[in-house]
């Protein structure tokens, strides 16, 4: 029986860099096979040659499981060296792990989507999912807020889906030197500009763990219910099988019982420090 | 493999080994081919480790245990087992304090990785004491009935034989009896033994749990076992039901600290606590694992090992440049917490057995059963209302 700590090796076939420190790598199987499917929301375990390996979210798209997507921003000892990963060199992959956006909960109503900095990545396959099923949703909304202008993530695509009829999307910055004619501010007041049935709202939410407690407060004095609000977490995590204990948050283990949590579920908890 | 369950314990047939003949057993299970592991001293301690035969065991030996205190004494029998757990636990052979898991080789910057062998060795535990087999029941659940199994792990534990003890003396720091899980061994085992100490005589009340267990036993000198060493072996186990070390009290526990996850006694105990994260390494049920990765100097060889890790460490909950736990209070929570009470939610049952060795092995002496009596006992008034909305067990 092969071990689940066991990674398939694929290899890079693109690499992008997205802004100063994130970038993007798409990937193949090594062995020229399979495809990889995956729910949006879910994460895969990345390994690096003799560094380590980290938990990233999968970006790419689901209905085209013909390649494997993952944006990483380098802010540790592993992910830094990945930055340095190049087209043809192999990674090892372990996944995919976890739970989902609640694509199919949200059909019928609207949805909104709150994204801060590199939380837009986990978000951008339920985005393409719902833009791609568009008629099967009613308003879609999404708010993006991140630190300064050159920190946009898939700027053009934000352009694109900002440029649709069908979809309110707004981009917000914490501060910008001369030349942003945007938006400055925190994610949450671009809420209420929004136009949306609050009743009958689905929001995913992803970005620091703050930024999705205070969305999420914000969204429910507007009237979304806390079990249709549903957001990202993060924790140290070594196995993404339920067996190396780091990623517990409370009774839950992030890895198998998340990533996508229900707010109302992590509510209580989320106001309680150093859980 | 004999797993525990929660269905009718039948009376199985119970025979006597003479104490003289007790020593077969070890050679037995070496003929079949078992490494045999069982107490014995070192160290000042009496520790798991391999035997050679029954002289390893320490006859005539106990221990005495307090809040960070260990000792040992002379007893005034040849009792082999009349001393209660020491500072290992079955775990060390069951989730060795590290494992290699692959070997990859890169050449040309194509990486190829080879699964670890797994060599099947056959282990023979001696002396497992009930709330150990309660311990072993538990990590089962977490790396075998979890969405994803440790492979590894499933094959030491299919060749694991169990020879259970039931306890003639209950340690200063055992709980069992609260925690329900002892003194009596009820399942789990291969052959369970319970040792019994007369004016003159000096023999072992036996049972057999499987199949291997009863083969065992056949070849070893026995006799069906009469109503009197019955009786004697029961009120071995009475006795030591009746004699705890300390006790808790678990009604709706896990309800408790769910509430209670801003008590001023986290405060207190986290004044006291080292972080030094004992309690974690001698604790049978703890399973956190770290991974690590490395590469040899030229890069052309990588592994990965799994490593015990203790959630003591600020390094536990590191993400993106900072510890999610960084005070002592906030480990200190998260681990008792996790024992008694989300460890409920996560695998249906409590991750503590009542062993009294994080108490004893504590460097000063923290007892858990202390405060979760401190909490119990000063809970505020309004505070009742749990983060997790389901308190109720
Ligand atoms: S928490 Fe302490 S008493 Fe409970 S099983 Fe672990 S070491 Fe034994
Ligand atoms: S409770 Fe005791 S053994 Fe555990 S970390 Fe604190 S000082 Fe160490």
């Amino acid at each position: 029986m092969t071990h689940p700590m066991v990674p398939r090796l694929w290899w890079i076939t693109r690499r992008r860099r997205e802004t100063h420190d994130t970038f993007t790598v798409e990937l193949k199987p090594s062995n020229g096979s399979s495809e990889f499917r995956f729910a949006p929301g879910q994460f895969n375990m990345l390994y690096i040659w003799g560094a380590g390996e980290v938990a990233i979210s999968i970006s790419g798209d689901p209905n085209a499981p013909g390649s494997l997507i993952h944006t990483i921003r380098s802010v540790g000892a592993v992910t830094r060296l990945m930055q340095k990963l190049k087209s043809g060199d192999e990674v090892g992959v372990r996944g995919p792990f976890g739970s989902c956006w609640p694509i199919e909960q949200a059909v019928s109503g609207d949805v909104i989507f709150v994204a801060g900095g590199v939380g837009l990545a986990p978000l951008r396959p339920a985005i393409y999912h719902v833009l791609a099923q568009r008629k099967r949703y009613q308003r879609v909304v999404l708010l993006y807020g991140t630190r300064a202008p050159a920190d946009i993530l898939y700027a053009r695509e934000l352009e694109r889906w900002r440029a649709r009829f069908d979809a309110q999307v707004r981009v917000t910055v914490d501060h910008a030197a001369g030349g942003w004619m945007g938006s400055v501010g925190v994610v949450t007041h671009l809420i209420a500009r929004a136009r949306f049935d609050p009743a009958r709202t689905t929001a995913m939410i992803c970005g620091p763990e703050v930024m999705m407690r205070f969305t999420a407060m914000e969204l429910e004095k507007r009237g979304v219910p806390a079990k249709n609000m549903h957001i990202s977490m993060e924790r140290n995590m070594k196995c993404a099988l339920g067996l190396c204990g780091h990623c517990q948050y409370g009774p839950s283990f992030i890895c198998k019982d998340g990533p996508v949590f229900s707010y109302e579920r992590l509510k209580p908890l989320l106001a309680i420090r150093e859980v | 493999m004999k797993t525990m369950n929660n269905a009718v314990i039948e009376t199985r047939p119970q025979f006597v080994l003479e104490r003289s003949d007790f020593n077969r057993l070890i050679e037995i299970l070496h003929e079949k081919g078992y490494q045999v592991l069982g107490p014995r001293l070192r160290d000042g301690a009496i520790v798991y480790d391999e035997l050679e035969s029954g002289g390893d065991l320490p006859a005539g030996w106990t221990d005495e245990q307090d809040g960070g205190t260990y000792r040992l004494k002379k007893r005034n029998d040849e009792a082999i087992f009349g001393y209660a757990v020491g500072p290992h636990s079955w775990k060390k052979f069951l989730h060795p304090p590290q494992v290699r898991l692959w070997k990859a080789r890169r050449k040309d910057l194509k990486i190829e990785v080879a699964q670890e062998e797994q060599p099947v060795s056959k282990k023979a535990f001696i002396g497992v004491r009930s709330c150990e087999l309660h311990a072993i029941a538990i990590q089962d659940r977490v790396f075998l009935q979890g969405p994803y199994q440790d492979p590894f792990y499933k094959l030491r534990r299919q060749n694991a034989f169990i020879v259970a003890v039931n306890c003639g003396q209950a340690g200063g720091t055992c709980f069992c009896v609260s925690m329900r899980t002892g003194p009596k061994v009820t399942d789990g085992f291969d052959l369970s033994l319970t040792e019994v100490l007369e004016d003159v005589r000096h023999y072992f009340v036996v049972e057999s749990g499987t199949e291997l267990g009863a083969e065992v036993l056949a070849a070893l000198p026995h006799n069906a076992a009469n109503e009197k060493e019955k009786t004697s072996a029961e009120e071995v186990v009475k006795n030591t039901a009746a004699h705890m070390g300390r006790a808790m009290d678990i009604t709706d526990i896990k309800g408790l600290l769910y509430r209670n996850y801003e008590h001023p006694r986290w405060e207190n105990v986290a004044a006291r606590c080292l972080t030094c994260g004992n309690c974690t390494m001698v604790c049978p049920t703890c399973f956190c694992m770290t991974v690590e990765d490395t590469t040899d100097l030229e890069g052309e060889h990588a592994e990965r090992w799994q490593k015990w890790d203790s959630c003591f460490t600020t390094d536990f909950s590191y993400i993106h440049g900072g510890s999610v736990r960084s005070t002592a209070k906030a480990r200190y929570r998260q681990w008792m917490t996790h024992k008694l009470a989300t460890w409920i939610d996560q695998f249906g049952i409590s991750g503590c057995v009542g062993c009294g060795r994080c108490i004893t092995w504590c460097p000063v002496g923290i007892d858990l059963t202390e405060e979760t009596a401190a909490i119990r006992g000063s809970e505020a008034p309004g505070r009742k209302e749990d983060p997790h909305g389901n308190g109720n067990t």
